[in-house]
């Protein structure tokens, strides 16, 4: 076997919700986070400075795209893609909703700073719940289903 | 057609996540190293479901770009967050997914916090 993953995946079997897999988890939902922060951000920048309203016309959206900011918005929002994918691999979906939600919280924070939006008591009390939400959420087993013995993709 | 939208979003979400769930934990763990991330498009050319998710994500993307064309933030995030409940208990009871008291009442704040950050 070549792949260092499915090596240490084998090693573990049996005893899934050993320190090293749970680790592993939160580096990759702590990149998704980043990733998804990071693109939606240049996205947002990037399309207003696109003097065009979109429409259903496709080539106004590849216009677009030769916005550099939108363009990197958007390597960053397929790479997201990815690695939501792999935590989805890692852990539950019912875990992985919750737990990305924290996301509404890095927007409403980039928001605040980078854009000055005014934040609301209301929208705050929204934030708060999240967090505690996704931190309740987040201490709970990551894995429930019975995972059958990773295919060899070869 | 406001609704219209609404419904084709969460439907497609909905489709999308259980998918790509099913899919995912089938094919095994995977990593976000660069051999990692080659790996798991690997896997995805060869999982026609995966595939399948991924083309349901790109509608409900187009969909939410559509709505918030013409309807407020306010109403398309919070509309939009009907497909978390949808898909919680959908994983529970077509992914077999084990949802204790703990992880519902997480699932359930987060929820109502959506709902206000989007109201």
């Amino acid at each position: 076997m070549t792949n260092p993953d499915a090596r240490i995946s084998g090693v573990l079997e049996g005893q899934p919700h050993s320190a090293g897999p749970a680790l592993k988890t939160y580096l990759v939902l702590l990149f998704f986070l980043a990733l998804k922060a990071a693109g939606n951000s240049w996205m947002a920048w990037g399309m207003k400075q696109v003097p065009e309203r979109m429409s259903m016309n496709p080539a106004l959206y590849l216009r677009a795209m030769l916005n550099p900011f939108v363009a990197m918005g958007i390597a960053a929002l397929i790479l997201a893609l990815l690695t939501r994918m792999a935590l989805l691999s890692l852990a539950d979906l019912s875990f992985v909703l919750p737990v990305t939600a924290v996301g509404y919280v890095i927007a409403v924070f980039l928001g605040k700073v980078f854009l000055h939006e005014t934040v609301t008591r209301q929208r705050w009390l929204g934030t708060l719940l999240i967090f505690a939400g996704a931190i309740l959420v987040g201490s709970t087993s990551r894995n429930t289903t019975s995972t059958p013995p990773a295919e060899d993709p070869r | 057609m406001k609704w219209i939208l609404v419904i084709v979003m969460v439907l497609a979400t909905v489709l999308s996540d259980l998918l790509q769930s099913h899919e995912m934990k089938r094919a095994g763990e995977q990593s976000v190293s660069a051999r990692g991330l080659a790996r798991l498009l690997h896997t995805i050319a060869q999982r026609r479901l995966l595939i399948l998710g991924v083309a349901c994500n790109a509608v409900s993307f187009f969909a939410f770009m559509a709505l918030v064309q013409t309807e407020p933030l306010s109403f398309a995030v919070p509309a939009s967050s009907a497909s978390f409940v949808l898909e919680t208990v959908l994983a529970k009871f077509v992914l077999h997914e084990r949802i204790g008291a703990r992880r519902a009442a997480g699932a359930l704040a987060v929820l109502a916090g959506v709902v206000l950050v989007g109201g």
